[in-house]
């Protein structure tokens, strides 16, 4: 530390461009996100919790429903991502800090504002915005409330955000790898890191191009999305999913890089098939972008471009296998133990999988019909994004934390709060395929009596998720202020990378000189 | 540790344990509306219907078995290889002959879906040689069922939500039917070919009736095709699947598919309906029977948004308002037209020369506007001609 360390009070974070105070700066910020999309979601499941309206009306459920969706996808799972990527991919790759840190410090700091005003709008005159995290027109042009100006500024800026932290991912990666790391050495972190920064910096223009197309709709009197004005609804669509989709994949594949730092380290076994996990990354990569009508089977598509779709989407389930099979094959015939991040870990395979079946039906079209829009696809990608990217980045902070902080969290708690998250989550989401098979269509803010079992199981177990997540804050705040001191750079001993080569905490700044990787 | 590891496996079958229980005690399919507990799709009344629901089964039933085998592998490995008992980690990391077997047998595995998928996926998109079309118009928050008929005479009508407001609002004790009954059901007969033609008149709905086994998206400005044929006659329920804006929870469908002999005499009702409607055209209508008729219209179309006693909530108050109290052109102006790019849509084409007549007179003397002035449906007829 010494001469270089940081400034001190406000101005250090202001001004910083430390990747460390950066990601952790990223890290806290989607941690708040996390709980305020996930009070969100409980105010949804509390009106669910039983037929009849009781705590609130159509109107702000609607607004419940969008807001939860961008703040979680935008506002607590992608900077957390990135927050992690900041933190660890210098570490990583042997890197004194990110390749343009500068550009750093601006791409978080339009965050806190661009959520600020997106959580305003909730007090707006007409309410937040209402039509979905997915926007379609014209519900959110023509019938739009007021604040979809200010949705629109807010998505632009987020937009901005990522692209410039992509690009900064991209340069990192690309540079300032230590002598001797040559690509198919690095971390797989690393490796699902440069490929998502690569799908980021193509879709996120193409969402920003739909929010401009909206704009201009509802100021400047064009009609790209008004079938009267020679428009199409269904471009809005076309568009949307074209960024919609490669996004899923942003969102999963840094997930499938964190476990797949983690399971080979509480193995104690290198990763299984590392150059068919970079391929198959990449496979998953190159298909997100010629599947995204299958999110529009029901739209009316000709039959040529339904078959298409479905191939491509089935086609999807091949390198995805791949990905799992390695993963349970690094486990097979390891040294296996169970703290806290192996069994996040572990759970994140089984669960995401879970959801991989889910998503296999609904890549058939004609079973599609059936299951479209309904609360089958609900689960189904609840089980992706929250059992496969919220407990991927749970088993990561669990993971890295010694190596932040330079402490131990509690192995106890941390485990309590596995336990009760995995309980809860799938006592939230199993029942929600149920009622989805059975008629119930999403977005609903009540429903006929015959889905108000699985509905009360569904609300009871998303309190005891989001409760848990408490215990989570808990354990890092007490961790930060009474945790017990790690003694050793390398934490875990299964670990092999070039993180656990530096003291614990890690220190201001870190390879100054580059490390010899062989 | 090895306690949790135990219990982490319970835990993993409880979902399926939950689903085999539950299938041995018939909840499993069901046919027509959705039964307690229910856990799967219907197979339906229909022929499609009954090829989507064994496509899905099929599919379920390999994810059930390559599932069993994966976490099988996979907790095994949790147990067996527990540092406890399996300190050497081995080291191997790559096997590029079993890396090209679990890349081959998973495409054959699709391959083996992507057969009955095409053919189910072609045969619901055949919406050739149709016996009858029907064009359904969503619109916020109803739907619209127009019979096409051969000889021009075409039927149409509004299907709204029937469910009481103080069911919804916890009140009143709810129904067995409750939040997916209409005031007027889709009439179909059985064992025909029915084409609907699907659009809408704002924003996009999507017309959804799982035991028909139809879902297509309602576009504005666009015309979506689906097909059904139903082989039994019963009572089929579903709802909008696309969020459509506030009522999106509150617009269901009922479809009551009857013996083809019964249909027609439903159709020569609503034909004869239709042919009084018209000689009420001319008739001339007393202030009371105009306010009489425009309640029944208020509360069904204007009373969600205006307020039962025209107080006013999402849409502006009726009661005082300068609309109402203002020109009668005005006024028909904005019921008939709307207010582009607001809540307030266009009733010119929802209702009726009679009853658009009788709405707005009532709008005008009641409330404690008692304007004092009323409209005839010719005044409406003329009003519409002459824009």
């Amino acid at each position: 530390m010494g001469a270089h360390g940081p400034a001190k009070g406000l101005t250090r974070w202001l001004t910083t461009t430390n990747h460390k105070d950066i990601g952790s700066m990223y890290l806290w910020f989607s941690f708040a996100m996390f709980l305020l999309g996930g009070s969100f979601a409980m105010i949804i499941r509390a009106e669910l919790f039983q037929p009849g309206l009781q705590i609130v009306q159509p109107e702000f459920f609607n607004q419940m429903t969008t807001m939860h969706g961008l703040v979680m996808v935008f506002g607590a799972i992608m900077p957390a991502f990135v927050g992690l990527a900041n933190w660890m991919i210098p570490l990583m790759i042997g890197a004194p800090d990110m390749a343009l840190p500068r550009m750093n410090n601006w791409s978080f700091w339009i965050l806190p504002p661009t959520f600020l005003l997106l959580a305003s709008t909730l007090f707006m005159e007409g309410g937040g915005p209402n039509f979905g995290w997915t926007f379609y027109a014209p519900l959110s042009t023509t019938y739009a409330p007021p604040s979809v100006t200010f949705f629109i500024f807010a998505v632009h800026a987020m937009g901005i955000s990522s692209i410039m932290g992509s690009i900064n991912i991209i340069a990192t990666i690309v540079n300032m790898r230590a002598p001797g790391m040559t690509y198919m050495k690095m971390p797989m972190f690393v490796w699902t890191w440069l490929i998502t920064a690569f799908l980021l910096v193509a879709v996120m223009p193409v969402l920003a191009g739909a929010v401009t197309m909206m704009l201009m709709d509802i100021h400047f009197g064009t009609s790209f999305f008004n079938a009267a004005g020679g428009g199409d609804p269904v471009l809005f669509q076309h568009v949307f999913w074209f960024f919609g989709h490669p996004e899923v994949y942003i969102i999963i594949l840094p997930a499938f890089g964190v476990v797949s730092e983690v399971i080979p380290t509480f193995s104690r076994k290198p990763l299984f098939g590392y150059d068919s996990m970079v391929y198959a990354t990449a496979s998953i990569a190159f298909l997100s972008f010629i599947v995204w009508a299958h999110h529009m089977y029901t739209v009316g598509l000709p039959i040529a471009g339904e078959l298409f779709f479905m191939y491509a989407t089935m086609l999807i389930a091949v390198p995805t296998a791949a990905k799992v099979f390695n993963w349970i094959t690094t486990m097979f015939k390891g040294s296996i133990t169970l703290e806290t991040p192996m069994l996040f870990a572990i759970a994140k395979v089984f669960l995401f999988t879970v959801g991989g079946f889910s998503g296999l039906m609904l890549a058939i079209a004609p079973a599609d019909f059936q299951y479209h829009d309904s609360y089958f696809v609900v689960a189904h990608f609840h089980y992706t994004m929250v059992a496969g990217a919220i407990f991927a980045l749970s088993s990561a902070v669990y993971y890295w934390l010694p190596k932040w902080t330079g402490k131990m969290y509690n192995e106890t708690m941390g485990k309590a709060h596995f336990w009760i998250s995995f309980l809860g989550f799938n006592l939230t989401f199993f029942p929600q395929h149920f009622v989805g098979l059975a008629g119930m269509p999403r977005r609903i803010p009540d429903y006929n009596l015959m889905f108000a079992d699985f509905n009360m199981m569904s609300s009871i177990g998303a309190f005891i998720y989001g409760t848990s997540q408490l215990l989570f804050l808990f354990n890092i705040v007490r961790t930060i202020t009474h945790g017990k001191p790690v003694n050793s750079d390398k934490v875990w001993d299964g670990a092999t990378t070039l993180e656990w080569t530096v003291p614990s905490p890690a220190p201001y700044h870190t390879f100054s000189t580059p490390p010899e990787v062989k | 540790m090895y306690q949790q590891a135990k219990r982490l496996s319970k835990l993993a079958l409880c979902p399926v344990l939950m689903l085999l229980s539950l299938l041995s005690t018939g909840a499993w399919a069901t046919e027509g509306a959705p039964q307690r507990w229910q856990l799967n799709m219907t197979p339906g009344v229909t022929e499609v219907g009954a090829k989507i629901y064994d496509l899905h089964m099929f599919v379920f039933w390999v994810c059930v078995v390559v599932g069993i085998l994966v976490f099988g592998v996979m907790f095994y490995s949790v147990f067996a290889y527990r540092k406890e008992r399996h300190q050497e980690p081995a080291t191997f990391h790559e096997n590029t002959r079993v890396e090209i077997a679990w890349t081959i047998v998973p495409f054959l595995l699709l391959l083996v879906m992507a057969v009955p998928a095409t053919k189910t996926l072609i045969e619901i998109y055949d919406t050739d040689d149709a016996d009858l079309d029907v064009l359904v118009t969503g619109y916020q928050w109803k739907w619209k069922y127009e019979y096409i008929n051969p000889n021009g005479d075409n039927v149409s009508f509004f299907s709204n939500l029937l469910t009481d407001k103080a069911e919804i609002a916890n009140s009143e004790a709810k129904g067995s039917n409750y939040l997916i009954e209409v005031d007027e059901p889709l009439v179909l007969p059985v064992d025909k070919k029915v084409r609907f033609l699907v659009t809408a008149n704002d924003v996009l709905h999507a017309w959804w009736v799982p035991a028909l086994a139809v879902k297509r998206d309602a576009v504005p400005g666009f015309i979506n095709e689906a097909w059904t044929k139903a082989t039994e006659t019963g009572v089929y329920r579903g709802q909008c699947a696309e969020l459509c804006g506030r009522d999106h929870g509150f617009m269901p469908i009922v479809v009551n598919v009857v013996e083809e002999a019964e249909y027609q005499e439903w159709m020569a009702g609503k034909q004869a309906e239709a042919a009084e409607l018209k000689a009420l055209m001319s008739k001339e209508f007393t202030m009371d029977e105009l306010v009489a008729r425009g309640k029944t219209v208020y509360n069904r179309s204007c009373a969600a948004c205006h307020g039962p006693a025209g107080e006013g909530g999402v849409g502006p108050a009726i009661a005082g308002s300068a609309i109402a109290t203002g020109p009668t052109k005005g006024h028909l102006d904005v019921v008939v037209n709307g207010v582009p790019g607001s809540a307030m849509q266009a009733f010119g084409g929802q209702l009726n020369e009679v009853d658009l007549a009788a709405v707005v007179t009532y709008q005008r003397n009641g409330f404690g506007n008692n304007m004092g002035d009323m409209l005839q449906p010719i005044d409406i007829y003329k009003f519409k001609k002459g824009q």
